[in-house]
């Protein structure tokens, strides 16, 4: 099924409205679901059953990625020009370990943000049309993405539950 | 902080941002004139060679390296309070944080440049980095100066996108409300922010990973700088408390360094509402927490050169306290380690010009400190023979004042074009607006 492209936005003045929409439009089988709202809240990902982020996954393999590259990279190049310096041999773990340890903070970092840019569609160009700069200052915003037949019933769900305004968006 | 709305916290904050007035123009000019300086006496240093500042034989490394260490060190407390405390989940941070993440920031540009200007050929500074050189032959990671590189690198780079992925959802309430050019800077900063669940559910995940990783690195990175010293055989510097040592000293300077800044700031952009009374009291209270560490680091050291029985160790002590250096090491005991504790005082520790004051003072005894353990212990080596003094000159002061000039001229700019205080934390500490009129718990 194509997913619709068109759509309805709700805007709400406060958090407990924006959560019983969600509920209620959930209920009534609507799941393709978008919350926007000023500041991240716990309550509107359980609303919306959206599962952990992947980003965890990204942290961990930077982090494995880093500490490989410190090993292979200290001690490839020392066993390429054995040169012995302050009379300890040639492969000495414990200094390499520093640099094992900054590279493994090092890609975790660099790849935890790559899997925040990719998992959350950052960065991006356009603004979906569903967006409204009130919803960065204290309105939440919910959009509801349903094909022109549902309209009516997704207008009358979301003012059931305090809308102050409905509006739609795209084609 | 309670009866703040959603809509007064975005007024406020963005208030600061306004064109500035005259007073500011003045300042940035003024600091702009003591960097420019700063930059011509690094040229005339690069002309004429390094003869030109006070570094001899045997102190080789002057207030170039104090300095790298003191702007490393005030980078420190940065971290402690965006990360740290974000993980501890203290939430007095939230009105806080971003001035001492921009702190780090700035902090650490100012110390990259230290390594840099005391090399005598700064364009050779890439021999520093890993890569095949000529004949094969790689850097050596048995060098703790080739681990400073790699540590203070990863340090820098891993607060840089600390700080911009928490100014993202902030620089978007920026972008709504410009025009023109500013919105076009602006909504290039916000990467196309938009507040959807699914940006925040990853943000919230990636930010706190983040911190999770700037933790540990964040301790790694003094312990480092504290083994270019203490890797040596130098005496007083050949020592094992090196690293906590370093590290609670850092932290250290960087609360007051945090301090001296807020204080001017929360009066010049009247954010009472947002840094109260209450935040500088806990900063002022995590000063007496570093300054009685510091204090016990300074009786160990004393107690370990005695109690070592090695005479060295023991005639540099006793140099460090008579000798031609003893008044930095005294404003050092008395700077860093006895007057915050007057900090235990309600009535000072409550009192803005005494918080003031105070910060300012251990910003001296903590830049003392790095200058006494550096060039005392090179000034009184082993023999005798080889012993010298080191007094900056014109140069090495010059360099000095431009670099605190470069770290004023990062936070001008800041405060003037990015939110001060951050917008989304402090809403998040707000009791989100609801319908039902629920009981405060």
């Amino acid at each position: 099924m194509a997913r619709p492209s068109a759509g309805l936005v709700g805007s709400f003045r406060h958090l407990d409205s924006l959560l019983q929409a969600i509920d209620r439009l959930r209920q009534a089988g609507f799941r393709d679901l978008q919350a926007l709202s000023p500041v991240p809240h716990h309550a509107i990902d359980e609303a919306l059953h959206k599962p952990p982020s992947p980003v965890r996954v990204f942290t961990l393999i930077g982090c494995l990625l880093g500490a490989t590259t410190g090993f292979a990279l200290t001690i490839a190049t020392s066993l390429h020009y054995p040169l012995i310096t302050g009379g300890k041999p040639i492969v000495s773990i414990p200094p390499f370990l520093i640099i094992v340890f900054e590279l493994t903070i090092l890609f975790g970092g660099l790849l935890t943000l790559g899997g925040m840019l990719l998992n959350a569609r950052l960065p991006r160009v356009q603004i979906v049309p569903a967006y409204d700069p009130r919803f960065s200052e204290d309105r939440f915003g919910l959009w509801v993405r349903c094909e022109a037949s549902d309209f009516d019933t997704v207008t009358r769900l979301l003012e059931s539950a305090e809308a102050e305004e409905v509006h739609r968006v795209g084609e | 902080m309670s009866q703040l709305t959603y809509g007064q916290v975005d007024r406020d904050i963005l208030r600061a941002m306004e064109a500035p007035g005259r007073r500011y123009y003045i300042v940035f000019l003024l600091n702009f004139l003591v960097l420019a300086w700063g930059a011509f006496a690094w040229r005339y240093q690069i002309v004429h060679g390094m003869g030109v500042s006070g570094l001899m034989h045997p102190v080789m490394w002057g207030v170039y390296i104090t300095n790298f260490v003191f702007w490393v060190g005030i980078a420190h407390s940065g971290t402690l309070i965006s990360a740290i405390l974000y993980l501890f989940r203290v939430r007095w941070r939230a009105s806080v944080y971003r001035t001492a993440e921009a702190v780090t920031v700035f902090a650490l540009f100012t110390a990259a440049l230290f390594p840099l200007i005391h090399l005598g050929r700064p364009w050779f500074f890439y021999w520093l980095l890993p890569y095949r050189q000529v004949g094969g032959l790689w850097v050596n990671f048995r060098s703790p100066l080739v681990w400073d590189v790699f540590a203070v690198m990863t340090y820098m780079i891993i607060s840089m996108l600390f700080f911009f992925t928490g100014l993202v959802p902030d620089v978007a309430v920026v972008r709504n409300r410009t025009s023109g050019l500013r919105h076009r800077l602006y909504a290039f900063l916000a990467q196309g922010w938009q507040g959807t669940d699914r940006q925040w559910r990853h943000y919230k995940a990636a930010y706190i990973f983040l911190a999770a990783l700037a933790t540990p690195l964040v301790i790694s990175v003094h312990s480092v700088v504290s083994w270019d010293f203490a890797q040596s055989i130098v005496p007083g510097w050949h020592s094992t408390i090196f690293a906590p040592y370093f590290v609670a000293g850092a932290i250290h300077s960087g609360l007051a360094m945090v301090l001296t800044l807020l204080i001017p700031l929360r009066r010049i952009f009247r954010l009472d509402a947002y840094l109260t009374q209450s935040h500088l009291e806990h900063l002022a209270k995590l000063i007496i927490l570093t300054g009685l560490i510091v204090g016990y680091a300074y009786i160990v050291e004393t107690y370990i050169a005695w109690y070592s029985n090695n005479v060295p160790e023991w005639q540099r002590f006793l140099y460090q306290v008579t000798g031609e250096y003893a008044i930095p090491f005294w404003i050092m005991i008395l700077f860093n380690s006895l007057i915050p504790l007057l900090f235990f005082v309600k009535r000072i520790r409550t009192s803005t010009p005494w918080l003031f004051a105070i910060a300012i003072l251990i910003n001296i005894g903590m830049w003392c400190e790095r200058f006494v353990i550096i060039v005392t212990g090179l000034a009184h080596e082993y023999d005798p023979y080889s012993w010298g003094l080191y007094f900056p000159t014109w140069v090495d002061i010059s360099i000095t004042l431009g670099s605190f000039a470069w770290f004023f001229f990062w936070f001008l700019l800041f405060a003037k074009f990015l939110p001060v205080v951050s917008i989304v934390e402090v809403k998040e500490e707000l009791p989100p607006p609801m319908k039902a009129i629920t009981v405060e718990g």
